[in-house]
């Protein structure tokens, strides 16, 4: 019975919060690496680009609640997925098209491009905060269960409760249904072949016929989708805040990087890498040793690897430790 | 002279703005620019350092800047008796156990060879000290917060003049930034960006997380000052009459004693926080002109020569014999010493250390801007950078609350854009600086002031 507990504590602190949160960040992950890849520079306006495409979701929450429209016990803000993706490409388009071109028909080195989407970083950080304003906002509503804790005692008679939160289930189905439909689409379809060979040699590609804007523009689509959803799903399960999405940017970097930048299905696994391991590390594991070693082993301290406050620098030194030892991440993106 | 023309027409631009201030809004305000500019022009100074003469990309700008206001926490206040009788020998002996784990980590590197029997043994090492580390220091650590939380709960520092620490705190960012380069000197350009920019972040959350040695997000306040004080001002005499000799002409209109009384106070209450102002302002000048004599000498050296040659090509320059990684290391290191002297400067400015208030926007990506639109490789270019930046990141408020008076001026007051805009005015300084990077980067890359490469 000791077992079974220790088990859900496990379970409810740190399997479920770990995979919502890689979920979050291997949408993200996978964006900086669709744009490493085809477009070869490290976007800085990642974070920015996510609030950019939640905001919209979050207005949108309002004026459907204002007109009375809801999901039933799902939260409204899935209705406004795919406007809110609308208008993100959209956006992104404009941009491509107004300032990264340029660089690219010039064929300026990758540092350029970064410094220029620091510029777009900029902006968008502006225009997000003079919409909406830097305020914490939540946008939740519908059902926030699925099991209580209480209930789950009830129903198993054991002493550790399970919560399981609708928004972390949601944030995991959706993150599988999109995940699949992306790599789908990559490897199967003939566009996603382009793309990849595009990645791969870029010459190449152009000599077989492949129009280079067309990929560009699938790219930002793509992109498009996946910054807006993940940041969605964050803002879901935790709140809208402009400024913890900028900073959010740097997991999803140390995701991206340690699952092999470049490298789509790496930075899907990067972003669970980091997110266990930022909990893992964290996690104090006192009570979950006290259920599992026979009495007199009982710890009398927390247990913890590293407190709380250094979970951002969890991630951060594993990505230290991965660009020593194995630069091209652990599942062999682009060699650099 | 004609080919400084530019460079002395933009500064001459730029002062007239900040006296232009000084005449619309206050000389308080004015200063406090100028004083700011000054800081941003060092700190610009040290990434051009990198950027312009070496071709390194160092986002990691923030985390020295902290460091540097670190030093000057732990140079000029008084250290705390009680602390260190609580707890300071053991963090003493930790920092001995350190640095017993770095030289047995090197031993083993250079007396066994590469084998997996290495790495386990540098893996129980570092184990085995970390284990120790966490058994010694946790309940010193404990003990030190737990001395009057309030005010110390710190070691504090070595109560010395706060000026020393604008060089200590260059030592400090110059040792950070020795093992940074170690660990991401070798990767290529936007990778190192990213790996400099986290590992801030590491420094970052270090410094606000380590109560016992910089009290941690709780704040170090009134920090000594190489200044005087105003109070001190206020009241000393001499201050008082020469401020009374130089408004003579305004006081003798004034009849009643007791009214030339007041006057008088009110004139010496906001000389004296000018006066204050315009003393640092004397020093972070001095600064900026010793940092811009050695960087425009070591620019036109043969140093400098070969810094640009390897920026430039560096397959070819390591083809010449010259020792690229070395070179690379050694400017990471002087141009991240730089960042830390401004880091402590802005510490000793505002008297007051707030780790919490470093955040990559305002100590990273705004000096870059800084250092790209003032013109990177050019000493005078990034100053002028950091002036013009700088001024725009603090102006920028009152310039959009114009425009936006200006093209909503048909609208009633109650309009609700109207309003909303106007709430939102600090943020149109981003606006402001992503327009602007953008810009330049378009129609200018190379900057106001572009590098110039003199024949010799």
């Amino acid at each position: 019975m000791d077992f079974i507990n220790a088990i859900i504590l496990l379970l409810n602190y740190t399997v479920l919060p770990a995979l919502t949160y890689g979920s979050q960040l291997a949408l993200g992950a996978i964006f900086v690496t669709l744009i490493y890849g085809i477009l070869r520079f490290a976007n800085f306006a990642t974070g920015d680009m996510m609030s950019f495409g939640t905001m919209f979701a979050v207005l949108l929450t309002y004026y459907f609640q204002s007109k009375g429209i809801s999901f039933g016990v799902l939260p409204t803000a899935l209705l406004t997925i795919p406007f809110a993706v609308f208008m993100m490409i959209f956006y992104m388009l404009v941009i491509d098209k107004l300032v990264f071109s340029y660089y690219r028909f010039k064929k300026s080195p990758p540092v350029q491009l970064a410094m220029v989407s620091i510029g777009v970083m900029f902006v968008t950080q502006a225009l997000v905060r003079i919409i909406i304003g830097p305020f914490d906002r939540r946008f939740f509503d519908g059902e926030k269960f699925i099991i209580k804790a209480i209930e789950f005692k009830e129903m198993t008679g054991l002493n550790e409760g399970l919560t399981i939160k609708s928004t972390q289930v949601i944030t995991i189905l959706i993150t599988i249904i999109v995940v699949s439909i992306v790599f789908w689409f990559l490897n199967k379809t003939k566009t996603g072949k382009s793309m990849r060979a595009y990645s791969d040699n870029e010459d190449l590609a152009l000599l077989s016929g492949i129009d280079p804007k067309k990929v560009v523009m699938i790219t930002w689509m793509i992109g498009g989708l996946l910054a807006t959803i993940g940041g969605i799903l964050y803002g879901l399960d935790k709140s809208y805040k402009p400024f913890v999405y900028f900073n959010n940017m740097l997991p999803i970097f140390a995701a991206a990087i340690v699952g092999g930048i470049g490298n789509p299905f790496g930075a899907f696994l990067g972003g669970y890498v980091i997110a266990f391991a930022e909990i893992l590390i964290t996690y104090a594991y006192k009570k979950f040793l006290t259920y599992v070693l026979p009495e007199f082993l009982e710890p009398d301290s927390l247990m913890q690897l590293l407190s709380t406050d250094y979970k951002f620098a969890v991630s951060f030194s594993i990505l230290v430790i991965v660009l020593l030892f194995r630069p091209t991440g652990i599942f062999k993106g682009r060699v650099l | 002279m004609r080919q400084y023309a530019n460079v002395i027409s933009a500064y001459i631009i730029m002062i007239i703005l900040i006296i232009l201030v000084g005449i619309f809004q206050s000389w308080t305000v004015a200063l406090s620019i100028l004083n700011f500019c000054l800081i941003s022009a060092v700190m610009t100074m040290g990434a051009n350092i990198q950027w312009g003469y070496a071709g390194l990309i160092n986002f990691g700008v923030m985390g020295y800047t902290a460091l540097g206001g670190l030093a000057a926490v732990l140079v000029s206040v008084a250290p705390v008796g009680e602390a260190w009788q609580a707890g300071g020998i053991s963090i003493i002996i930790c920092l001995f156990i350190i640095i017993g784990m770095v030289f047995s980590i090197r031993y083993v590197l250079k007396k066994i060879q590469k084998s997996k029997k290495r790495n386990y043994l540098i893996a129980a090492i570092i184990i085995f000290g970390l284990i120790l580390l966490r058994v010694i220091s946790g309940p010193a650590m404990e003990h030190i917060e737990a001395v009057d939380p309030a005010k110390t709960g710190f070691l504090g520092g070595l109560g010395m003049p706060i000026l020393f620490s604008w060089i200590i705190g260059g030592f400090f960012a110059a040792g950070a930034a020795y093992i940074v380069g170690k660990v991401a000197l070798g990767l290529r350009a936007d990778y190192l960006a990213i790996a400099t920019l986290l590992i801030s972040e590491i420094i970052i959350s270090i410094i606000k997380h380590e109560d016992w040695l910089s009290r941690g997000v709780k704040n170090v306040i009134g920090l000594k000052r190489p200044v005087p004080y105003e109070i001190d001002l206020q009241s000393s005499s001499w201050f008082i009459n020469l401020i009374e000799k130089l408004n003579e002409g305004k006081l003798n209109l004034i009849n009643s004693v007791s009214d030339r009384q007041d006057a008088l106070n009110q004139l010496v209450i906001n000389a004296s926080s000018i006066y204050v102002k315009l003393c640092f302002a004397g020093l972070f000048t001095i600064v900026v002109i010793i940092l811009l004599i050695i960087t425009q000498k070591a620019l036109y050296s043969p140093w400098g020569r070969m810094m640009r040659a390897i920026r430039d090509n560096e397959e070819a320059a390591n083809a010449m014999g010259k020792n690229v990684v070395r070179e690379h290391l050694l400017i990471f290191i002087l141009g991240s010493a730089v960042v830390g002297i401004a880091g402590a400067m802005m510490v000793t400015h505002d008297g007051l250390f707030t780790p919490g208030s470093y955040r990559p926007m305002r100590y990273t990506f705004l000096i870059w801007v800084m250092v790209i639109v003032g013109g990177s490789g050019n000493n005078f270019g990034a100053i002028l950078g950091g002036f013009v930046v700088w001024f725009l990141w603090i102006e920028a408020a009152p310039i959009a609350l114009f425009v936006i008076n200006f093209f909503t001026s048909h609208l009633s007051e109650t309009n609700a854009l109207k309003n909303h805009l106007i709430e939102s005015i600090p943020y149109f300084r981003f606006l402001m600086m992503g327009v602007g990077l953008l810009l330049i980067m378009r129609y200018k890359p190379r900057g106001i002031l572009p590098e110039k490469i003199i024949k010799q």
